[in-house]
């Protein structure tokens, strides 16, 4: 691990100035940072700990509808929090389908859509061929062991996915990403934070150096939302394939649904064309519901040894879809 | 009586507040910090190591590599026959004859190269990560894909060495007149990865030189191991080596035989003439201590209409590394669970450029009883069959092998008892659901070997003021060591627990085998027995009375059936003696001679599998057991209990994944190598024993439990899964892509 030096922030203004600084890194909860660090995925300089900021803690219902939830606020309090398990169920089920209740403790919402992918070959303790450990060097899985991989939006460049649980309920709520930087703050919709590989494999989002999350917004309730995740143990694990559905219905009748994969791409992945088509679908016609779904995976590419996951995936997309419709409105 | 009393474990408290000190918890003036430079490649030569960045690292001390090491000495194993060729051949109880950092040789990824030493860990951790290797690639040999012809062009017959334990074939009656006589037959190939022990500590060994004597704090199930494999390597007298190992953080033999990290601490420590810790990290687990290695069988069974097999023929082949043969005795399982006139069995092991394995819970039966035990079930579908029938028609009243009666055998009972907790013969016969989920039912027998291991003393000494020491070179890896020796003391000196002290865990105490193989109550558990009744002897001759005649409680000796006696002070107080030394030992060869041995179980199991996600879930299980007499039923049952979600891992989870470009394991660390976690087991898991005392094998009565409860599981879940499903899975672990 590389030496560094530690900074507490006293103001959100003093946080975005010291984080301009090329190799500084923000700390709140630190569950993700640590590990990068011990890997030597990350040798930043200065760490600058934004877990104390004021108001960067706070849930709070926004006054034409819709919830703001403060950055670093802890996972378990965002899933725990009233409004969200009455409006969002979700956002609630996905945080505690995440990571082990120890680690919700203390990670932070803006800071879990921060996290990279899981691929082995990016994790390893030594630097091995990996484009986004080192660009230019190659992508091991992908002529390697690939049945965990993208099936989406991958290139050869890189076949991993992304694996957080609360993105993919996100994505789902059109929800936005609010963040401040130096030359000013941004509102990003969570389906376009993350990155596909195509353009600059070795990124993850569409963040700047010293650009801080400070909070998410969600837009109107969406109390007919689930979240459904497929993994072999039955906690503490990151997905194979999840999915996250957000219904209004009328009557028996879809009347607008939004669907959105996890761990199939190295972004949550909205299925857009399924959801056009789900539109006006009846909840009990299973075939129509299936139909549907499957426009979506027109795109889908299967690596060497996870086309299994094409399969599973649809039927999670459709499993949640039921899921959500048996929520209470 | 403390024997068979479900008492509460004595180092709860210090487990869970955290007070109980491992090895890597302990400190000595002006330690340095070791951190291991590893292979990165599989094959290769090391061609430089280019030190001088890393020793620019602030605190960094030195850096060794093989240029710095002297040459360590061979280890004969003392398993060996005498006139043989294997009595020069290196064997447990170290883990491989080969060492690293003798000379430039790569021979596996995550090999030790060099050793950076630091005045804190943090230093030594930067060093090492400047150190530059250089070195020349070689195609390395990898694991041959993991279906049978491929594994079988490449096996070949194990050489001769301690890891040789037994003849590599084994043959009895005609096994072709079997097979061309059958009725029904079942040939398949079981599969299953290569899995490490992943304990809780990594491991870590502190060693100090004093004028010459090394002292090892360690993590390991066999101090005295240690000792012997350390003195030979780092050609010193055994007697100048002092191993402690006060609590050792999960075992699972992974800790037991020793590894070449242990020696590197020890000849570090020497050449800095400062003492050295070396806390392996968890990538180092995963290639500096041995694993289960991945694993193929092809099995034959054949059998007339009536169910009776008529042949047994299973080939199994082990992967290995380059330099040593491990070998998984699987056939051990068909040697010992069915009688049948005729079998067939052979052992191959294939060769890689790969770490070296090592026995894992369960070795031998547990992967040969998820090869055997689906088969049996696959063999009693093809006969329609009830499972549980077949094993019961096919029940060996005598060992299949030599013929030689059982010490002890219940598994009849066994049987029945644990299909009566299960509901077993109840079961609904046609498909169930509940929601999304099929439920199915699986059986499967479990069985283990019997490890007896000598343990050639142990003390316990009667104090005046009526407490006790027990003192044994044994340790504890977690089993419930530490509460049974007291109890069985306590019980035989008529005195609470809490009078009873233990000291364990050092060279210095009276010599005691390894904690592995299931062998410690039997072992040291009888050694502490004879030395309790030893020192009740000697108090009873003070006392005036006859040994033979005496009982103990509540702190008083008196005539057996008598009323009152006197108390320990009492009868001490009559005399100058402060204490009295009570020894005992154990030698295996003394008891149930020309007896087979065994334990045996049946477990039963219901599963739910999700065909669509292809999610496979444990909903209930029964456990019952036929291991003789039980010292501790808590302690018994907590150990099952762990023995069932082991196998539940060994089912559905668990796997060490084989890169097949870089010939490194995929993951070395515990977020990329799933175990099971408390979500996936049921609280609803019953344990049984079948009430039984096997007196030959070991006086205590009971026999080893430590393996006994994951063997069999991994054949239980799949024959479940067959029930929900009709989908046969012959290869480990069940993960959703198979069930889809």
């Amino acid at each position: 691990m590389t030496p560094f030096v530690y900074a507490r922030a006293d103001s959100l203004g003093d946080t975005i100035a010291a984080g301009a600084a090329p190799d500084s890194a923000f700390l709140a909860g630190g569950t993700e940072l640590l590990n990068w660090l011990r890997l030597g995925i990350a040798e930043p300089t200065r760490i600058i700990d934004i877990s104390r900021l004021d108001g960067l803690d706070q849930i709070e219902a926004l006054p034409g509808g819709g919830l703001t939830i403060g950055a670093v606020t802890h996972l378990n309090d965002v899933a725990q929090h009233a409004l969200v398990m009455r409006d969002y169920p979700v956002l609630s089920q996905a945080i505690l389908h995440a990571a082990s209740p120890q680690l919700r403790n203390l990670a932070t919402i803006g800071g879990n859509l921060l996290q990279k992918t899981r691929c082995a070959y990016f994790r390893a303790e030594e630097q091995l061929p990996c484009n986004k450990r080192q660009l230019g060097s190659g992508c091991s899985a992908l002529h390697g062991i690939n049945d965990n991989h993208a099936i989406f939006g991958w290139t050869k460049d890189c076949v991993a996915t992304q694996p957080s649980d609360p993105a993919v309920a996100l994505a789902a709520l059109d929800a936005v990403v609010v963040t401040a930087h130096r030359s000013g703050g941004r509102r990003i919709p969570a389906a376009e934070f993350h990155l596909l590989p195509d353009t600059r494999p070795e990124a993850d989002n569409v963040l700047q150096q010293g650009e801080l999350i400070t909070a998410i917004e969600l837009p109107a309730a969406a109390p007919r939302s689930a979240y459904l995740k497929v993994r072999e143990r039955e906690s503490y694990e990151y997905a194979i394939v999840s999915a996250a559905a957000v219904l209004e219905m009328d009557g028996q009748t879809i009347r607008r649904a939004a669907v959105a994969l996890g761990s199939v791409a190295l972004r949550p992945w909205r299925l857009s064309t399924a959801e056009e088509q789900l539109a006006g679908t009846e909840l009990g016609d299973r075939e129509a519901l299936s139909t549907a779904i499957e426009q979506s995976f027109a795109e889908a590419r299967p690596l060497s040894q996870n086309a299994y996951k094409i399969e599973l995936a649809k039927t999670a997309a459709l499993r949640a879809i039921e899921r959500a419709a048996r929520m209470p409105s | 009586m403390m024997i068979s009393q479900p008492v509460a474990r004595p180092d709860g408290g210090v487990k869970v507040t955290g007070r109980a000190r491992y090895a890597a918890d302990y400190f000595a003036p002006d330690l340095l910090h070791a951190v291991l430079v590893t292979a990165p490649v599989p094959a290769g030569r090391v061609t430089s190591i280019a030190v001088d960045d890393a020793l620019a690292e602030k605190g960094v001390v030195r850096v060794l590599t093989h240029e710095d090491m002297p040459k360590f000495g061979r280890f004969a194993s003392p398993r060996a026959e005498p006139d043989t060729q294997m009595q020069q051949a290196e064997g447990p109880p170290a883990a491989q004859s080969f060492m690293p950092m003798q000379g430039n040789e790569i021979r596996h990824e995550g090999q030790p190269l060099a050793i950076v030493l630091g005045e804190t860990l943090e230093a030594a951790e930067a060093g090492a990560r400047r150190v530059a290797l250089r070195y020349e690639f070689a195609e390395p040999e990898l694991p041959a894909p993991p279906e049978w012809t491929a594994i079988d062009k490449a096996a070949v017959v194990p050489r001769e060495s301690g890891f040789l334990f037994l003849e590599p074939t084994f043959t009895k009656g005609e096994v072709d007149r079997g097979l061309s006589n059958a009725a029904a037959m079942v040939e398949a190939v079981y599969l299953q990865p290569s899995r490490h022990h992943n304990a809780m500590e990594p491991s870590a060994t502190l060693a100090e030189w004093n004028d010459g004597e090394l002292t090892l704090h360690d993590a390991t199930q066999h101090v005295y191991g240690v000792r012997q494999v350390l003195a030979a390597r780092l050609n010193i007298p055994a007697e100048k080596v002092r191993v402690i190992s006060r609590h050792t953080g999960g075992g699972f033999g992974g800790k037991g035989w020793i590894w070449p990290h242990q020696v590197l601490a020890a000849a570090a420590a020497r050449i800095m003439q400062r003492p050295v810790r070396l806390a392996l990290s968890r990538a180092n687990a995963y290639s500096c201590l041995g694993y289960q290695p991945r694993m193929a069988q092809k099995i034959v069974l054949a059998a007339d209409r009536s169910g009776k097999l008529t042949a047994v023929q299973q080939d199994v082949v082990n992967l290995t590394t380059v330099t040593d043969d491990f070998v998984e005795f699987a056939t051990e399982a068909s040697k010992g669970l069915y009688a049948t006139p005729a079998m067939r069995l052979s052992q191959r092991v294939e060769r890689a450029n790969v770490a070296m394995p090592t026995p894992l819970r369960a070795p031998v039966e547990g992967p040969g009883t998820w090869a055997l035990e689906s088969a049996m079930d696959e063999l009693a579908h093809r006969l329609g069959i009830d499972p549980l029938d077949l094993r019961l028609i096919n029940h060996a009243d005598t060992d299949p092998a030599t013929g030689q009666p059982w010490s002890s055998k219940k598994l009849r009972e066994a049987y029945e008892e644990g299909a009566r907790l299960f509901g077993w013969r109840e079961r609904p016969r046609k498909p169930q659901r509940d929601g999304d989920w099929l439920i199915g039912y699986g059986m499967a027998t479990c069985s283990m070997g019997c490890f007896r291991n000598p343990t050639p003393a142990a003390e316990v000494r009667l104090r005046r003021d009526g407490t006790v020491l027990i003192r044994t070179g044994t340790q504890d890896i977690g089993t419930g060591t530490l509460t049974i020796f007291p109890q069985i003391a306590a019980d035989v000196l008529g005195l609470p627990m809490e009078k009873v002290e233990l000291e364990m865990g050092d060279t210095q105490l009276p010599e005691a085998g390894p904690t592995y193989g299931s062998s410690s109550t039997m072992g040291v558990g009888a050694a502490v027995l004879a030395a309790a009744e030893d020192a009740r002897s000697q108090l009873a001759r003070l006392a005036n009375l006859l040994p033979d005649e005496v009982e103990m409680q509540d702190g008083h000796i008196r005539r057996k059936g008598a009323a009152g006696g006197q108390t320990i002070a009492d009868v001490m107080s009559h005399t100058d003696i402060g204490e009295i030394i009570g020894s005992g030992s154990f030698d295996p060869a003394q008891h149930g001679k020309g007896l087979a041995m065994r334990t045996f179980g049946a477990i039963f199991m219901e599963v739910g599998v999700d065909p669509g996600l292809g999610l496979l879930r444990l909903r209930r299980a029964v456990g019952s057991y036929s291991a003789g007499r039980i010292v501790n039923p808590r302690t018994a049952r907590s150990q099952m209990t762990g023995g069932i979600i082991w196998g539940w891992g060994m089912a559905a989870i668990e796997q060490s994944r084989h890169e097949p470009v870089l010939g490194r394991f995929l993951s070395k660390n515990l977020s990329g190598v799933a175990i099971p976690v408390n979500a996936d087991i049921p609280g609803d898991i019953i344990i049984h024993f079948v009430d039984e005392v096997d007196e030959h094998a070991s006086p205590i009565g009971g026999k080893g439990i430590g393996e006994l409860g994951a063997t069999g599981v991994a054949a239980a879940v799949a024959n479940a899964v067959f029930d929900a499903t009709g989908k046969r899975i012959r290869e480990l672990p069940i993960t959703p892509e198979k069930l889809l």
